[in-house]
Parts: C-alpha cells; structure tokens; sequence
C-alpha cells in the first residue's frame, strides 16, 4: 500500500478535527463548570448509569483475590521506593532502554516534549502518525502540536476516536466517551469519518457492534499505511528498559507493532524497578480499572527487537511539573498513581459532574490533586479544584496505590489559604479572615461585634434562617447552605439576666 | 544546562529533604513468584479463558495436529500464516488440510497479512487465573503481526506452560525479556466497552480466538 505524501484537509483547513478552542487551565472555577455540566441531563445519565456498572465489576474481581490488601500494600512500597530514588531510577531506566537499542530524549515541559516528537516525526517525513491513547500527550497536548507542525495525528482507541471526530475533549481518563451515547456516536461517525478517511456506512445503527465495526474499518487503513506510532507507557521497568502497554482493543498493539518508527512518551514516575513487580501492578491495574481479571492485549518491549516490529524507537521521558510533585512531601503520594480510574467511578462529585468541569486532562479525586500540584496554585481553576470534594472517603478505599486523597486534598486547601493571603489581589474569603480577626483581637472590639449580632437577631427574630436569595456577598453561602439567625441574646446577656443577682 | 541534567536537579532538589537512608524507608514485604493456590491449574485456565469468549477445546498432547486440522476444517479457513518454527508435526497436519499455506520466512507485509485469515501458534506460558496467554514471539510464536492482523488466531498452550497466576508468569517470562524478546498477553479475543460500557468482541485484533490446550 502507497504511503500517502499529502493528506485531504477538512473544512476548517485542518488535517484532524478541531478540538474545542481556548486551554483547558483558562477555565473558569470548577463550580462554575461544574453548574454548567450538571445541566446537561443526558451526559449525567450516562455517567451514573456507567459508573454504577464500572464500580460493581470491579467490586466482583477485587473480591476474588484474597490478597488484594497485600498487593496494594506492595504497590504502594514498591512506587514509593521509586519516588523516594527517582533519579537512580531514571538513569538506570536510561540505561537499559539505551542498552536495547532505545534512543531516549529529557522534556522538561509540555513543549520540549512535543518539539522533540514533531522532530522526530519530521526526520521520518511521515505525514501521519497513529497513537495509542496516553494521558501524558493529552497533558502536552501533542496533537494539537503535530496539527501546527502539519502532521496528522490519528486517535485509535474506539473512545479517543469519538473524542476527536467529535471536536471534544475526553471526560474520563479510561473511557473517555463516557459522556456520550450511541445515538451521539452514530451521528458523530455519520458526519465526521469521511473527512478524515474512510466513511461509516451510510447505513450505520447505533448498536455498539455496527459503530466499532465501522471504526475498525476507518482505522483499518491508517494503520495499514502508518509509518510512525505514538504512544504512552503504563510501566517503564528500569532493570530491563521493558515498556508495558495496556490496552483492550488492539489498536495499541498496531501502534506498537506495525510502524517502522515508534515514539513512546513517558512521564518520569511511570518507572518499576524490577520486572518481576509488574507481578503486583498487573494484578492491580486491570481489576480496579475495567473491572477485567485481565485486560484483552497487554504489549511489553525492551528497545528494538531485530526483525519484529518498529527498528526505531524512541523514548520521550517528560517532567512537566511532576518534579513539583515530588518537591510536596504530601502530595508526592499521588506520584503513584497508575491511572486506573476507580477513584472518579466512586466519587460522588464526579459521577454527577463528569470529567469536563475540572479543566484538566486529570478529572475527579486524582485531577484535583494533580492539577494543581502539576500546574502550581496562579490559575482560579487551580485554586478551586481541592474543594471540589466533599472528604467522604470513598475514593482511597479503592485505590490501588493506596493513594491518601482526603489528606492530600486537606493539605491543599491550606496551601490555597496560603496562597490567597500572599497573594496581593483581595480575596473576599481572607478579608473576611482578617476582619473576625480584627474583632476578636480587643474584648471591647468583642462586645460591639456581639450587641452588632444580637441586633440583626432581634430584627429578623420571627425567621429561623436567612433565605438563598441574600445580597452579595452572604448569597456565596446562603445559596447551597443555611445561615441561621444569630441568637438576640448573647451568652453573657443571658447568663446575667438570671443568675447575677443586682 | 540541558533537560536531562535539569531534570536530575530538580528531582535532587524535590528529595533533599528526604535521606537516601533511614528509618523511614519503606520496607517491602511482598513475596514475589508465588502461585495462588487452586485444586486444578489447567481447568481453571480452559474456564477463564472460555469466560472471554475464547473457543477452548482440550485435547491430548498427540492429539494436537489432528485438533487443529479439524478447526481448520471446521471453520472452512482458506489461508493461514505459520510461524518459521512451528512444531514441523502441527504443519504437516496443516498443509493436509488443502488451505493456502503462507510462510513468514522473509517478513509479510502488513497489508499481504491482512489478507490472511488466519494465524497458528505456540504460547510461551498462559496464566489460568486470568485466562492468559502470553506470547513471548520465538520461532514457534513468530513475529508480532503473525497474531495480530490475520482475523484468526489458533493457538495451541500445553499443559505444562500452564500456571496459576501473574507472579508464576511473569518468573518465567523474566528470561525471555532479558534475551530482548517482546512479550504480548492476550485475555481473549479484541474487545472493547468503550460504547456505553457494552461489551463488544472484535476491535482490531482478531475477532476469533481459538484456544487448544494439549494436556
């Protein structure tokens, strides 16, 4: 089959579908996403109908292994050994993938990262390439890169896929078209898959097994043809150099297997030590995520094997703030997180909202400690994201790594405080702070504050509470909590009245 | 100071506060390689491995090129791609059965693969508490996209690469990564849930895989 040189471009002038304008970290504070995306009813419904079934399959395979506590005990020591020596880790990593024939490349951010990929691929003078669905190129946000560089990028997981020709973003870091349905997707491949390569039958249903038959078809040929594949990594082994994929579909194992040219990019604490502990994450990682006692396809390779698949292979190792994370002796915890997904199936803020309102490519339990210790605390999405939490507990109850969320989240919070009271711009929350601050300092100040509180007592003393509609700023509070009427009487009033005899 | 340096300064750095060794350093107690205890290894492996919609048929071990031949047969497959190593007994049974044999002698192109039917092959070791196979890609095995294009997959697993579970595999895998071999591990056949979670077998990997374990 002839490699194409120039690809069709769509009628917006692109080679791939647009995704939504604007950066995910300009977004407004997560209630404000949030009220939005709570409006959308059908993605609500699909979410709780997905998640309840996601979380009791996982709930039946976890029960199977009698020593599931162990293993998260051993997972949690093992990644915490590798946070605690990242850099022997890494170099060791290097090493051994160089050792196997790897050529490894350093990212310090998002942009080096996708500099050293469009490098890459342009050596190749491929005008495409095709990608195994990875988080940390969603985080650089390579394709967009790749696009501007006038290179395709084509999504091959079933769900990515939907994502892109879809013009959205992913909701949910294992099903990322966890927030559309069927008759959604059937008009989405109806519409978008012949712009971009071989059309859906115009005869297409909605049922599951005619929309993934259609996808196979569209991808059929893209990887047929494809000279270059990209991809993430689960697992870097750093005693072999050994790469681990973990997939369902296949489309991981195309990506891996059939380009001459493979660019896997890794995020630095994705390492294992030894090959034997992916005896413990292989156990961990398919129960908890899909709810499998294994996953259909899992890929493992060690640099270049001599006349079995991609000859040159690359191996892109990036920071982009996870050294930040590592610096917080608190949030470094999260550094072990496998992306398994079962901390958003079970949370009840995420299963409501969905994976959009968080302004990250990391949504739910996980998103709202990452993003923020990733990104740094200067953006308003960053600051909100800790409290979109209500500390119920359910998430490091199945977490694999045995991730402590609630006390990541509460360290968060005050590292907002902090941030907020250095910051110079006045914040409604430290100002109000300070001022109760300010009347507490003085008893004499105490006693204006308490005749101040028992008057607005006794002007509204036939109403229990204040009603949501209060003037701003009270309507903050008063429109999601109560706030009852202060007493007319303070302690001290009440206990001269009757038990001081003049 | 270029990325790789960069990033080691600032990993040191993130760490200085936190000794190479003391008493904190988290202690592992794991037992690596031990099997999960089961009354009958190879009967749970045929049962997981069915669960997933796998077509598993058990035969003696002398029965193995007859049990192919027949599935060949049976599902009236016109071609068929064999690994260079492939059990010379097994081939034999195979070009009996009249279908278009393809060598991988000098490497199918991928596109000459999917024309291809199917595929036959050994294993390296299966796992039967999560109805596993792992191909580790020797000359019995051959190249990845031998099992991966060709919309059949046959694969014969004997009774003795059977084992319990991941830490018993992944022992025995450990030599075959160390002399640079890949390694795939396959639950079924293709699958995804990607449509409102439903289940659908047959993405891009072969929609049909055939299991036969030889005791």
């Amino acid at each position: 089959m002839s490699q194409l040189t120039t690809l069709p471009r769509d009628t917006d002038g692109r080679l791939t579908p647009a995704p939504p304008p604007g950066e995910l970290i300009d977004m407004p504070r997560f209630p404000i996403n949030a009220r939005h995306e709570l409006a959308n009813t059908d993605q609500r419904n699909n979410l709780q109908a997905a998640t309840a079934t996601i979380r009791a399959k996982r709930a039946l395979r976890v029960s199977e292994v009698p020593q599931w506590e162990d293993l998260r005990q051993a997972a949690k020591t093992i990644k915490d050994q590798v946070d605690r020596h990242l850099d022997s880790y890494l170099l060791q990593a290097e090493q051994s993938l160089t050792k196997a024939g790897a050529i490894v490349h350093w990212a310090r951010d998002a942009t080096e990262a996708n500099q050293i990929v469009v490098d890459l691929v342009k050596a190749t003078g491929a005008p495409e390439v095709v990608k195994v669905k990875s988080m940390v190129t969603q985080e650089t946000e390579l394709n967009e890169a790749l696009e501007q560089a006038g290179i395709a990028a084509w999504e091959t997981d079933l769900a990515e896929l939907i994502v892109q020709l879809g013009h959205d973003r992913p909701s949910h870091v294992l099903v990322p078209a966890i927030h559309k349905n069927r008759s959604q997707i059937k008009d989405i491949f109806l519409t978008e898959m012949g712009q971009y390569g071989t059309p859906a039958p115009a005869d297409l249903t909605d049922d599951p097994s005619a929309l993934t038959s259609a996808a196979r078809t569209h991808l059929r040929n893209k990887f047929m043809r494809s000279t270059v594949g990209i991809s993430g990594g689960n697992f870097l082994v750093a005693d072999t150099g050994t790469l681990v994929v973990v997939e369902s579909e296949g489309n991981g194992r195309m990506c891996l297997t059939l380009p001459q040219t493979l660019i896997s990019v890794v995020g630095i604490e994705k390492i294992v030590p030894r090959f034997e502990d992916l005896e413990v994450f292989m156990r961990l990682l398919p129960r908890s995520s899909t709810g499998e006692r294994m996953n259909p396809y899992t890929s493992m390779w060690t640099g270049v094997t001599p006349g079995d698949g991609p000859q040159n292979v690359h191996v892109v190792l990036v920071d982009n703030g996870r050294t930040s994370v590592l610096a917080d002796p608190i949030g470094r915890q999260t550094l072990r997180c496998i992306r398994c997904s079962a901390c958003m199936n079970t949370c009840p803020v995420y299963t409501l909202v969905g994976g959009h309102a968080y302004g990250s490519v990391y949504p739910g339990p996980i998103g709202i400690c990452l993003s923020p210790l990733m990104r740094g605390l200067d953006s308003p999405i960053d600051q909100s994201l800790p409290y979109a939490c209500t500390l119920c507990g359910a998430c490091p109850d199945v977490c694999p790594v045995k991730i402590d969320f609630p006390e990541v989240i509460i360290h968060l919070r005050h590292e907002v405080a902090e941030h907020k009271i250095r910051d110079t711009k006045p914040h409604l929350e430290t100002t109000a702070i300070a001022a109760a601050g300010w009347f507490f300092a003085k008893g004499r100040r105490f006693t204006v504050m308490t005749w101040l509180s028992g008057l607005v007592g006794r002007v509204f003393k036939a109403k229990k509470q204040f009603g949501a509609h209060m003037p701003w700023p009270a309507r903050l509070w008063t429109s999601a909590r109560d706030l009852p009427i202060p007493a007319a009487e303070s302690f001290r009033e009440w206990w001269r009245r009757n038990h001081e005899r003049p | 100071m270029n990325a790789r340096d960069q990033i080691m300064t600032r990993i040191r750095s993130a760490l200085k506060h936190t000794p190479d060794q003391d008493e904190d350093e988290p202690i592992l107690t794991w037992q690596y390689g031990q099997p999960t205890s089961m009354t009958d290894v190879v009967g749970c492996f045929i049962e997981r491995c069915a669960d997933y919609k796998a077509e598993v048929t058990e035969v003696d071990a002398d029965q193995i090129p007859h049990a192919i031949a027949a599935t060949i047969k049976k599902l009236g497959i016109t071609s068929v791609v064999l690994p260079p190593g492939l059990d010379p007994a097994w081939r034999a049974a195979i070009e009996q059965t009249g279908t278009t044999i393809c060598e991988d002698d000098s490497p199918m192109q991928a596109h000459e693969l999917d024309a291809v039917a199917s595929a036959v092959t050994a294993a390296a070791v299966a796992i039967a508490e999560t109805g596993t196979i792992v191909l580790d890609h020797a000359a019995n095995q051959g190249r990845r996209a031998l099992t991966l294009i060709p919309d059949i997959h046959i694969c014969v697993v004997l009774a003795s690469q059977v084992v319990s579970d991941v830490p018993e595999a992944v022992a025995r895998l450990r030599p075959s990564v160390d002399a640079g071999r890949p390694l795939t591990w396959i639950s079924g056949p293709s699958a995804t849930s990607d449509i409102e979670l439903k289940r659908v077998e047959g993405v891009h990997g072969p929609r049909l895989l055939i299991v036969i374990v030889a005791r």
